[in-house]
């Protein structure tokens, strides 16, 4: 990237990026539902004293992420295009290693390749913010920067802690089958929650997150909102739930509570705002706390829920702020009050953007009414309080979101902005399209999504509670195999490392 | 070949939603408003042939479209369950609704949004038929937001209108309240029957413990109060009139509204387990059948008088559901859909005649001047203040007769004093609109005119259902329909009043519609000074009416205020007070690394510097936050890598 001319720079990272998505797509195809399995595995040593490995693979709930990922990314640069102006050769190669980054925690099978990829995201991202990001830049970059990397140094140190307790492997199906003592379970369930809770972000650890949007360039925000978020939620449910059952049992109470607080909290908060950008980072408080509390009921409904909710939290609020940025580009302004009265001078925008808002509000027929369904069904199965809670969630959700509607798309627009109100042209309506069908399509036809993440999650739930189920007893015996086949790995190694 | 016929029927409005909703813009209004009411006409002749075969074979058909969602024990189909309750809930919808469409082409001739418009009003189609149709909560779900989404962008149909933006968030907002309560019903539901099918839930409904049955019916009355706007959630109604008249008469009248009242008749089973929860319905319909019709006495905007008259009327059919009886609140439902869209599109028509004047102080005199218009809206009129023989009286005076011989005479009370006001201000709507000397300004007046055939033909066809669509329930209780839907909301218990007493209440029922006449005349042609020496008598009555209540003003207060106000607290706190705990954290470390840092310099002399350089470094950039040294952050991602490359090698000596 560094060697092309500025001028290809955006063609170049527009063909990686749907290269990148031509080769993921097929996955999906080729992607067997029937086992919980990792599939599409790659395992190469990488070091071996501690015996690290290049080792990748998908299933039912890595799979979704990751294509949702090299999905959302040519959107970025396609956001991108006539956004950035300076250093372009430097923001695209950015947001192309984010994309490797991104991708390989998501498959990351081995916990320190995940840790180096998880570590590898910051960098980038910091870049992206601090250098093409607005006025106040630098504060958002460097809060950022730091509140994660605390987080994340504790998440080192459970790794290694995780290796001496789990038979000196960083294989995550090996350590996800191991059993610890509870006591290090509840500690090392707090490290990962320091750094997987400020990625989320759970309350009252959020407070990154407005600042960190408003100043990222609209890219960075898609990015953030769309990928960065859901890697606190995925790692709980990668390596909390399955690693440290009884840990995450014991702490359930807490992350609903905290999940709960999130999503009232978060939606008072967008309430507030003035700014498009900090009312859309609030709300994916709000939204993320739904994907939290699905995780942390500890059932099917609400797991599959959660994971589902991931994906469309990044689709639908990835397109919010797309269409944020899309008016920015227009008015050089993201407060509302300088936004009104869109209906009339840009119709297709104004319909795109209720579409979005639709759906972040869960209107059925829309993505987020089916996840965010199947994890209210899954809290009302833990405690009926807590969903009868969380559902004034949704009131407050249409609360701010048709708010936002009724000032930025309804009303008369003001003169001084008028002449540069154009609507969407082919590039915009190419970036937020495509987002559109996913929307109606989970919304109308979730089967083939659901039914992809079913037997992960049912394994998930199966290693949870292994203790009490006899491998065979199991109807989905696909979840036992690779213990057999891993712990036959790992001695190997411990024999080889002796 | 039923069961195709099922299928198709919300697919003909969906088809012209995507024609329009798309490619819209490519061709002429002309071809548009073809699509959109040519499909509601097709759905319309597929539901007459369902219902023919329903009503020839008595079984109800179960359709299975695809399988929707699952997750663990949850599954949830996409499927259509068409049984006499919904046959005659698919009459009324596509019935009324294509007259409404095809009503709809004259008065919105010429509008900027058109096509829009009828995008829309499909899309409002399709969403009620899931609505009705669905064999689930959750499809019925679906059409329930989906109408509620459809109601909120009509009533905005005018965007650049402020008040019609807030009139549609707040029907939104208003109903997802309602919306909240029902999902828990939802919820409750599933965790007691583990299934979401209304057979097999009815099926093992004895089950239930009766205190489980009251939460359900009170949370899926919570449900129904939003959406069919009862008490304490009816405030949006009234403001939703915002909307283009064929809309209001549509969504605000005949269809979207009366959804509460169909889900708690699908769902009798359930509340008859519950006295309580029949108590709270019927009191809460009778309380909203009396509250809103003493508002309507005085307002003076032609279309929030029928706004409030729709409230009061749906009142009547919650009421006629919390004392058990089902089939006189459908029947209410389906003579209130034919005389409420007559009605508001007979205002429409009036409105259209005035160029857009709603206010009925500067009309008067119009009877001659729209001839049609005025027949039709008295026909409307006969109809809602229960004058026998049009429909309303057959409808509304089984409920009230139901009440009197079931013992709820408090609830018959309220009834039929709400029964005298409606009569008394819908007639005072006839004397004020077309009686009288006009009180129109000139230009208005020079452009009086009859609206053309494509409107006053659907208002012919909807005035000759309310003349004659009582006698469906005719004779009281054993009537037509009381048969066809007896398999589903149940026969009313034996109980049967003597022939003398249903007679006497008939007679009563019309003595009280006549009476709120005979008032309307005396107030509004005899002595036409009297209404304004009453207002000026009891000013504070009068003022409080005018203003409904006051209660806008008060959930303003109560609620909407407090709301924001919470939000700006909380966005206070977590720029103060959370954020500020980070920095104080922040601080902290600076501290502890001044500390760490002396003891570095003074004691440990040795490697360990690196690490503690490294942690100096990153305590002096949170003082520095706002300055920024990029530079600085390398030199601890150097330190890192190397405490990482540290902790390694001693890994590997262990």
């Amino acid at each position: 990237m560094s060697f092309v001319p500025e001028t290809s720079a955006r063609w170049i990272a527009l063909a990686a990026t749907l290269a990148n998505l031509c080769v993921a797509l097929p996955l999906w195809w080729l992607f067997d539902p029937q086992t919980s399995q990792m599939q599409f595995t790659e395992h190469v040593a990488w070091i071996t004293a501690p015996p690290i490995y290049y080792s990748l693979g998908l299933d039912g709930i890595s799979l979704p992420l990751v294509l949702m990922t090299v999905g959302i990314m040519p959107l970025c640069v396609l956001a991108s295009w006539n956004a950035i102006t300076t250093r372009v050769r430097g923001f695209m190669a950015m947001v192309l290693v984010m994309e490797t980054a991104m991708v390989g925690v998501f498959a990351a099978l081995d916990f320190v390749l995940f840790y180096v990829f998880w570590e590898a995201m910051l960098i980038p991202m910091y870049l992206l913010i601090g250098v093409w990001g607005g006025t106040n830049r630098l504060y958002a970059a460097i809060k950022f920067f730091l509140y994660t990397l605390a987080g994340s140094m504790l998440l080192l140190v459970a790794i290694f802690v995780l290796y001496y307790y789990g038979g000196h492997t960083f294989d995550i199906l090996a350590l996800s089958q191991g059993t610890y003592p509870a006591q290090l379970q509840m500690w090392l369930f707090l490290a990962f929650f320091a750094a997987f809770a400020v990625k989320v972000p759970m309350f009252p650890f959020h407070t990154w997150l407005p600042d960190a949007h408003v100043e990222a360039p609209t890219a960075g925000s898609v990015i953030l909102a769309s990928v960065l978020l859901k890697m606190g939620t995925y790692g709980f449910l990668r390596f909390s739930l399955p690693m440290l059952p009884d840990a995450s049992r014991l702490f359930t109470p807490i992350m609903v509570v905290l999940s709960i607080i999130a999503i009232i909290y978060g939606a008072y908060m967008a309430l507030a705002q003035v700014d498009l950008k900090k009312l859309i980072a609030y709300s994916s408080v709000s939204h993320m706390g739904f994907v939290t509390l699905g995780l942390f009921v500890l059932n099917q409904q609400g797991i599959e829920g959660a994971v589902l909710q991931m994906v469309n939290h990044g689709i639908t609020t990835g397109g919010l702020f797309l269409c944020v940025g899309i008016i920015y580009e227009r008015t050089h302004s993201r407060l509302i009050a300088d936004n009104v009265g869109l209906a009339a001078p840009m119709p297709q925008y104004a319909t795109l953007l209720v579409i979005f808002a639709l759906s972040s509000l869960g209107l059925p027929g829309t993505n987020s009414f089916v996840g965010e369904f199947l994890v209210l069904v899954g809290t009302f199965s833990w405690s009926k309080i807590a969903a009868a809670v969380a559902s004034l969630g949704i009131i407050l959700a249409a609360t701010y979101l048709l708010w936002m509607v009724q000032r930025v798309v309804f009303g008369v627009p003001s003169p001084h902005h008028l002449p540069n109100l154009r609507d969407l042209n082919q590039r915009e309506l190419v970036t937020l399209v495509p987002l559109v069908l996913l929307i109606f399509w989970i919304g109308f036809y979730p089967n083939p999504l659901v039914s992809r993440m079913h037997q992960s999650v049912t394994n998930t739930l199966a290693s949870m509670s292994r203790e009490k189920v006899a491998p065979t007893a199991h109807p989905s015996a696909g979840g036992t195999a690779p213990l057999l086949v891993d712990s036959d790995e790992q001695l190997e190694i411990q024999g080889e490392s002796r | 070949m039923t069961d195709l016929l099922i299928k198709l029927i919300p697919l003909f409005p969906l088809l012209a939603v995507i024609l329009n909703g798309l490619v819209g813009r490519r061709y002429s209004h002309e071809v548009a408003h073809r699509l959109a009411w040519g499909s509601v006409g097709l759905s319309f002749l597929c539901t007459i042939s369902v219902f023919v075969d329903i009503l020839r074979t008595g079984t109800p058909h179960e359709v299975i479209a695809y399988q929707w969602i699952f997750g663990g024990d949850l599954t949830i189909n996409l499927a259509y369950l068409v049984d006499p309750l919904t046959c005659i809930m698919l009459l009324v919808v596509t019935g009324v609704g294509f007259l409404i469409h095809v009503y709809s082409v004259g008065y919105m001739h010429g509008e900027e949004g058109f096509t829009r418009f009828f995008t829309y009003m499909n899309l409002f189609m399709v969403s009620m038929l899931l609505l009705v149709m669905g064999n689930n909560y959750v499809v019925l779900f679906i059409g329930w937001e989906g109408v509620g989404l459809c109601s909120y962008l009509l009533i905005g149909y005018y965007y650049d209108k402020v008040s019609a933006a807030k009139a549609a968030s707040k029907a939104f907002v208003v109903n997802r309240i309602g919306d909240a309560g029902f999902l828990l019903a939802i919820f409750l539901i599933f965790i007691n029957f583990k299934t979401l099918d209304y057979t097999k839930v009815f099926a093992q409904v004895s089950e239930l413990s009766p205190e489980m049955a009251t939460a359900i019916a009170l949370c899926l009355l919570v449900g129904a109060v939003g959406k069919s706007a009862q008490l304490p959630l009816y405030t949006w109604l009234p403001d939703a009139m915002e909307g283009p008249t064929p809309v209001s008469a549509l969504i605000h009248a005949a269809t979207m509204v009366t959804a509460g009242v169909y889900m708690i008749v699908r769902n009798h089973a359930i509340f008859d387990l519950s006295t309580t929860a029949m108590t709270v319905v019927g009191i809460i319909g009778g309380l909203t059948a009396l509250f809103a019709a003493t508002i309507g006495l005085v307002q003076t905007d032609i279309k929030r008088v029928l706004a409030y008259s729709t409230v009061s009327q749906l009142g009547y059919m919650i009421l006629g559901c919390g004392i058990g009886a089902y089939t006189a609140a459908i029947f209410h439902l389906m003579t209130h859909a034919f005389f409420k869209a007559l009605l508001f599109l007979s205002a429409g028509s009036v409105i259209h005649a005035l160029s857009g004047e709603q206010d009925i102080r500067k009309m008067g005199g119009l009877s001659s001047k729209i001839p049609w218009t005025y027949r039709l809206f008295l026909v409307g009129t006969i109809a809602i203040a229960g004058i026998p023989p049009l429909a309303g009286f057959w409808s509304k005076d089984e409920i009230l007769a139901h009440a009197f011989t079931h013992d709820h005479y408090l609830l018959y009370g309220m009834a039929a004093i709400g029964a005298f006001l409606t009569s008394f201000y819908m007639f005072r709507l006839i004397y004020l609109t077309f009686y009288g000397a006009s009180r129109m300004d000139h230009h208005a007046e020079e452009h009086v005119h009859e609206s053309s055939t494509v409107m006053v033909g659907p208002l012919m066809a909807l005035g000759v259902l309310s003349i004659l669509g009582g006698f469906m329930g005719f004779p009281p209780e054993h009537g037509w329909i009381h048969e066809f839907l007896a398999p589903v909301a149940g026969v009313g218990e034996g109980h049967d009043a003597s022939t003398g007493l249903v007679l006497t209440l008939m007679m009563i029922a019309t003595g009280i519609a006549l009476l709120g006449w005979g008032l309307a005349h005396y107030f509004y042609s005899v002595n036409s000074s009297m209404p304004d020496r009453l207002a000026a008598q009891f000013q504070a009555a009068y003022a409080t009416l005018l203003n409904k209540y006051y209660v806008d003003e008060l959930y303003d207060l109560i609620w909407v205020e407090p709301l924001k106000k919470l939000g700006y607290l909380l966005d206070w706190f977590d720029r103060n007070v959370i954020d500020g705990l980070v920095r104080a954290v922040a601080q902290l470390a600076d501290l502890a690394a001044a500390g760490s840092t002396w003891l570095e310099k003074y004691v440990i002399y040795s490697g360990l510097n690196v690490i503690g350089y490294g942690n100096h470094l990153a305590a002096r950039q949170w003082r520095q936050l706002q300055s920024g040294m990029v530079h600085h952050y390398a030199a601890i991602i150097v330190a890192g890598l190397f405490l990482l490359a540290v902790i390694i090698q001693l890994f590997m000596q262990l």
